[in-house]
């Protein structure tokens, strides 16, 4: 019992900057192993307290005191030595509760040369780590794309925006700090795995897609759904499936029925999860791919090939079109003009016309004039056949046309 | 010590006095988290529920954090308060026209009568393997009534609702409330109806490139049809100011075309009678 509150009065000394519960703790037991004479109540566990203990009780419970305390710390060193020598007493009990926390302590201090006036370095070893530790769990960074949530002994308290926030240590309070701001993103699926869905028309489309969410509302993201990451991930499966379902594949394959689904997602998904309350904000979804499945490509490709021929065909009319089009414009308008001429001198013009075409007409054939009625001429028409050809076959032929 | 100036004698049964008053101490006060909920058990009877789940309530407010409690005499059994789930084993179901589907589902529960939980089930892990079976048999039951066509669209809405209601009757039984079913996956099943599905797709897409074919070339003929109709339409505007001249001016090009054409130059003998128009003024004759 005396150890026990010695331990915390030395506890409550330490704190206040003086010596730390083990460094004195270590001290004090020696102290009383070296059989200081004024203090037999502390080694008599066992025998009867011959001494009057009241009026030396406070020898022994003050040995942090100028002449106490110096007195045990230098006996530190040997006092391990002098425990067995004893029957087991209260303090050695206790000694062995301390135990696990003795040796290292122990230990430093038999590395550390003591200090000027023979203290142990201990206290402030323990003084340090009990700074170090109010440090680390009372003051929090948060940056600024994060959030923390403080939690004193499990229940929500407050949530903590960016910049440095103050709690009680520990055990006592406690924070969690999650990036709320920052856009996390799902593909789905992972990886180059196909994945088919059903549309409207019962065909089989191949989708991939990525979801961009972020944390809405961190309480409710932290406390509200047990693994709220993948929850996302089974709501964007399901979501995607019931919209992909209302389409058909053309329009599930294609640029506006594309946006379309991707707006549906996004608008089921944040119902879901609202209906949750799972603190999630969906940002966006994107279908990066919609393909026909593996097995069908050929089909759909055959399918584009049937477009482009199509497209040819079409074109090519269209030339033909435009030919016959500029055609007779052009040949109406020829026609116009001569025309308009012709109306000026009809006579004239339409001779003039008809000599000049005879004579363009009649210099390039053979000629023939029967000069006398009831004359029959006989048509040579091998001669003639023969010089059609010396004509055509020109000069680099010219047996030929002896034959 | 001072306290105790009297006891240096019992110090043993003393200290262990504290030791066992502190570790009593220590063992009556607990903490309860946010995101759990806990009953108190006293000798085997539940006897109260700390942070029990309220729909209205908001975190902090919610009863969690330091709870007292008889030590040894009470026992706390911790449940999760958050939203769990039910994953269901994918299945074959068979719709009303008789095709099957592959079904993939989860349900979203959460415990909102732990004591009856724990007098049921004992854990929200048994309560989910208790769900289970009974999610994919509802799921049967519900998904059979419906054509193939209606699993598949907006009509899943309404067959969810019954879904939902179904599982939660039972699941209200341990002590939990089903928040939300849905499909995540409905698909074909491997082998003959996915391969036929394939087919009809195949199919689908051929027919379709038949009739992209088919309708390019029958507009293609109607673009050149529509030419030759505005040609020809051109030609009557400019020929119908005067058809005699037009059928001298077409001769014209015409003998121009076939006779004085230099690709057939000198292959043509032409007879001429000297009573020809084009002889006329050949005999020497004046007039006329």
């Amino acid at each position: 019992m005396r150890a026990i509150s010695d331990a915390i009065a030395r506890g409550w000394l330490a704190m206040a900057g003086g010596r730390s519960p083990w460094g004195g703790g270590d001290g004090e037991p020696k102290g009383e192993d070296g059989g200081q004479p004024d203090e037999p109540a502390a080694s008599g566990g066992d025998e009867p307290p011959a001494g009057s203990p009241p009026p030396k009780t406070p020898g022994p419970r003050n040995p942090w005191l100028p002449g106490g305390g110096p007195a045990s710390g230098s006996s530190g060193p040997q006092g391990g030595e002098g425990g067995p020598r004893r029957a087991p007493s209260i303090e050695d009990i206790f000694r062995a509760r301390t135990g696990p926390g003795r040796p290292v302590l122990g230990g430093s201090g038999f590395r550390l040369p003591p200090r000027a006036d023979g203290r142990s370095w201990t206290p402030f070893v323990v003084g340090g780590a009990v700074l170090l530790w109010l440090a680390l769990t009372t003051t929090h960074m948060i940056g600024p794309k994060e959030q923390g949530i403080v939690t004193t002994f499990g229940r929500y308290s407050r949530t903590i925006q960016p910049g440095v926030s103050l709690t009680l240590p520990w055990p006592i309070e406690n924070v969690k700090i999650a990036d709320v701001t920052s856009i996390k993103r799902d593909t789905i699926p992972e990886g180059e795995a196909e994945k088919l869905m059903l549309t409207s028309d019962q065909n089989l489309v191949d989708i991939s897609y990525l979801v961009r969410w972020n944390i809405k509302d961190l309480k409710l993201y932290s406390f509200q759904l047990s693994d709220p990451d993948e929850t996302v991930k089974e709501v964007a499966e399901a979501a995607m499936r019931a919209s992909i379902a209302e389409v058909p594949l053309r329009e599930a394959m294609g640029g506006t029925g594309r946006a379309l689904v991707e707006q549906n997602v996004r608008a089921r998904m944040q119902a879901i999860l609202d209906a949750y309350r799972s603190g999630v904000l969906i940002q966006g979804v994107e279908i990066k791919k919609a393909d026909p499945p593996q097995k069908v490509i050929d089909a759909f490709q055959k399918v584009t090939a049937a477009q482009q021929d199509a497209q040819r065909e079409i074109s090519n009319a269209q030339a033909f079109a435009q030919q016959v089009t500029a055609r007779a414009q052009g040949d109406a308008a020829a026609f116009d003009k001569v025309y308009e001429q012709y109306r000026l001198a009809p006579e004239v013009t339409r001779k003039r016309m008809y000599y000049e075409t005879m004579e363009r007409v009649l210099s390039n054939n053979d000629k023939v004039i029967i000069a006398a009625p009831g004359v029959t001429s006989y048509l040579p028409l091998p001669e003639l056949k023969k010089r059609a050809q010396q004509a055509t076959a020109s000069a680099a032929t010219p047996d030929e046309g002896n034959r | 010590m001072a306290a105790f100036p009297a006891l240096p004698r019992n110090n043993k049964p003393v200290l262990i006095g504290a030791i066992v008053l502190a570790v009593a101490l220590l063992s009556s006060v607990t903490v309860v988290p946010e995101t759990q909920q806990a009953v108190v058990v006293r000798f085997g009877q539940p006897v109260r529920v700390i942070n029990m789940f309220r729909p209205n309530k908001d975190f902090g407010s919610t009863g969690a954090g330091l709870v007292l409690r008889i030590p040894f005499a009470e026992q706390l059994v911790r449940i999760d308060k958050r939203v769990l789930s039910v994953d269901m084993d994918r299945q074959q179901v068979l719709s009303i026209d008789q095709q099957r589907i592959e079904v993939d589902a989860y349900a979203r529960f959460r415990i909102i009568d732990p004591v009856r939980m724990v007098r049921s089930a004992g854990t929200p892990e048994r309560v989910e393997e208790q769900l289970q079976p009974i999610l994919s048999s509802v799921l049967r039951q519900e998904l059979g009534k419906r054509s193939f066509q209606s699993l598949l669209t907006a009509e899943r809405g309404q067959a969810m609702t019954n879904i939902r209601e179904g599982l939660d009757r039972e699941a209200r039984e341990y002590g939990a409330q089903v928040i939300d079913v849905r499909i995540k996956r409905a698909d074909l099943p491997d082998g003959t109806p996915l391969e036929s599905a394939f087919a009809r797709m195949s199919a689908a897409r051929e027919q379709e490139a038949t009739t992209i074919i088919a309708q390019g070339q029958k507009n293609a003929q109607i673009i050149r049809a529509t030419a030759e109709a505005n040609a020809a339409k051109i030609y009557a505007e400019a020929f119908n100011k005067d058809p005699a001249f037009y059928d001298f001016y077409r001769a014209m090009q015409s003998y121009d075309a076939t006779f004085s054409n230099s690709k057939n130059q000198g292959q043509s003998t032409i007879l001429l009678s000297p009573d020809s128009d084009y002889l006329r003024q050949f005999k020497g004759k004046s007039g006329q």
